[in-house]
């Protein structure tokens, strides 16, 4: 769209460049769209019972109004496609998303390649709250879900606010002092994490395999929660994307140029704080994705994050599911903690990108 | 056409007072520099006025309007800065910088028009920039950052503009065609220009007016002539007897001889005065 619109320029001739990345990045983001399909399509058709495609389109059809499709299938594969497997691809396609675009923000906004959406405390108040959640005498049902994710939830927030009112000095909130006193407290809280686990006796294996992430237990109730804080959270970043961009400056340019710094900062920590909390809370601590998604995608399509969140909204939903499918296929019936997954097919591609693409500079 | 107006400014970072009193006025199509050593606090005042740090005492106005009540959106359709040290992040291209100067034209939800890409490409013509446009930050030299960064600011289309050592980085023929390009920009849209300028040859040929900054207050102020004289130069640097008539136009021109700092040995002094 961009790309047209530099032809008739009002001094009445062309802008003779061609920026061939602009094209190259809406491309990017339709092609992304397709796959993302594809392999919706394609993990639905894997597990313990081979689905053929057709009646997984036949399925999707005959639940739409003023379709009338004669099942050619038997009922149980219909609640295989509809209660086991899309619950869990959608689940592992909203958390890739969320993981993918709250790392590429926290990158930006603390103009520092290291930074994941951990960095700030989010990981270790969500696992200590899932923690206590997991050594508590008692369970608590509600809203169709256990008292662990909303404890890793409310954890996931709270270490953050106290992260944030550490960092604020004054009116403005320094991002290096905001990065330190994150990682400070992470270590506190992950310290208490350890040794809860350690005298966690028999219940030890369960919070592990929470720790290292799992779709396992992915049902709509989980989708139907996680989703309104995702979707909110995604768009309010991609509102904010040029002033993410601006941001790249340093402060004071940025703020020379028309941002009101603090109020984007406190914005974009805010809206990337909570779809990490919610996409943490159900699945556990999955690593990798949020710091190695937003830099495949600056490798291959460059920095501006006009184009790196919705790229990576993609690429990070399409990695996770793949995960997850390899997670639940590879050694089934036995199922692979995904954060495991994540690391280990995500960081040979990440290399040979890497290495491939020689660029030197991409943040 | 725009006034700026500073009253009894003071600035302060912690307990230390950098600005004490400074109070002046830039008329439309007026270029004034800021001078004055090394810590006289000329980047600071530049810092007050874009609202970049808060004042202790005194006031800015811009056109007539409070400039801490301005939103800032709105100030920086009015101001443009280009700072001292441009740390551009390091993967963009410079066209995606220069770019980024019509960020105050748009909303939130807006794209960029073709008339904001016509305008990027003509500030960059201006600033001699558009070869580079295709190429990565890392990739220029700290003089073709500093153009691209004055193509960023001419995009933002301000009504006035502040530069803090906008020839730092510059050799002389660059340095030389900033310069002319701001003259003649301030001259042709009247805009209000404050330059921070540590070369006082400089500052004396391109402005309009000088303002002489030591220690957090005017020393002194006024047509080149007026202000680079050797009792200022005197006080305000402790150089001595260096101030002579520019050959070709008689502005005042500043020539250092080797010897003339307390870190001199006499020695040095008399030999080379005598050569």
């Amino acid at each position: 769209m961009a790309l047209e619109q530099l032809k008739p320029s009002f001094t009445g001739q062309a802008i003779p460049i061609h920026l061939p990345h602009w094209r190259s990045r809406i491309y990017g983001i339709l092609g992304l769209l397709i796959l993302l399909t594809v392999v919706v399509g394609f993990a639905t058709t894997f597990g313990s019972v081979q689905i053929p495609f057709s009646a997984i389109f036949g399925t999707l059809l005959s639940k739409l109004p003023l379709v009338d499709i004669t099942p050619t299938w038997p009922s149980t594969t219909e609640t295989i496609i509809l209660d086991i497997r899309l619950p869990r691809i959608i689940l592992a396609g909203l958390v890739g998303a969320a993981l993918a675009v709250a790392g590429a923000t926290y990158q930006g906004l603390f103009r520092n390649p290291l930074a994941d959406p951990y960095l700030i405390g989010v990981a270790q108040g969500a696992s200590l709250g899932a923690v206590i959640g997991f050594l508590l005498p008692f369970n608590w049902q509600g809203m169709g879900f256990g008292l662990i994710p909303l404890l890793a939830f409310a954890g996931a927030l709270f270490s953050v606010a106290i992260v944030y009112n550490l960092a604020r000095v004054g009116k403005t909130l320094p991002v290096t002092t905001l990065i330190l006193a994150g990682v400070a407290l992470g270590a506190l809280l992950g310290s208490v994490v350890s040794y809860l686990i350690i005298n966690s006796g028999e219940k030890m294996h369960g919070i592990l395999f929470w720790l290292m992430g799992s779709f396992s237990l992915s049902e709509w109730t989980e989708v139907k929660v996680v989703l309104p804080y995702i979707v909110v959270g995604v768009v309010i970043i991609l509102l904010y994307s040029r002033s993410l961009n601006i941001m790249q400056l340093h402060e004071e340019q940025a703020q020379q140029l028309g941002i009101n710094v603090e109020k984007v900062k406190l914005i974009l920590l805010v809206a990337a704080t909570l779809i990490t909390a919610a996409a943490v809370s159900f699945v556990g601590t999955i690593g990798f994705v949020g710091i190695i998604i937003p830099h495949a995608v600056r490798l291959v399509w460059g920095p501006d994050y006009r184009f790196l969140l919705p790229l990576s909204v993609l690429t990070g939903a399409v990695f996770l599911i793949l995960a997850d499918l390899v997670a639940r296929t590879a050694l089934a019936p036995t199922e692979i903690p995904i954060g495991v997954i994540t690391a280990i097919c995500g960081a040979p591609f990440f290399l040979y990108l890497l290495r491939r693409k020689k660029r030197i500079v991409f943040f | 056409m725009i006034k700026l107006e500073l009253q009894s400014v003071g600035v302060a970072y912690g307990h230390n007072l950098v600005v004490k009193d400074i109070t002046f006025q830039v008329m439309p199509g007026e270029i004034v520099g800021l001078i004055g050593p090394n810590g006289s606090g000329k980047s600071t005042i530049i810092k007050a006025i874009s609202r970049v740090i808060s004042l202790r005492s005194g006031k800015i106005f811009l056109d007539g309007k409070d400039v801490f009540k301005i939103p800032r959106g709105d100030l920086a359709r009015l101001l443009g800065v280009v700072p001292q040290m441009s740390i551009l992040p390091s993967a963009f291209t410079a066209f995606e910088i220069v770019l980024m100067g019509r960020n105050p034209h748009l909303g939130l939800l807006q794209y960029e028009s073709a008339k904001d890409m016509a305008i990027t490409w003509q500030a960059m013509e201006r600033t001699a920039t558009q070869p580079l446009a295709e190429r990565i930050v890392c990739e220029l030299s700290g003089g073709e950052i500093q153009r691209v960064v004055i193509a960023r600011v001419l995009a933002q289309e301000p009504k006035s503009i502040l530069l803090d050592e906008p020839t730092a980085n510059l050799d002389i023929r660059h340095q030389v065609e900033i310069l002319d390009l701001i003259k003649s920009l301030c001259q042709e849209n009247n805009l209000t220009v404050v330059i921070a300028l540590h070369d006082l040859n400089l500052a004396a040929q391109y402005c309009d007016r000088l303002i002489l900054i030591n220690d957090g207050r005017v020393h002194a102020q006024g047509a080149p002539g007026e202000v680079i004289n050797s009792r200022n130069i005197r006080e305000v640097y402790g150089a001595d007897g260096c101030v002579y008539p520019h050959p070709v136009n008689g502005l005042p021109a500043v020539l250092l001889k080797a010897g003339n700092s307390r870190h001199a040995k006499p020695r040095d002094t008399i030999e080379r005065g005598v050569v």
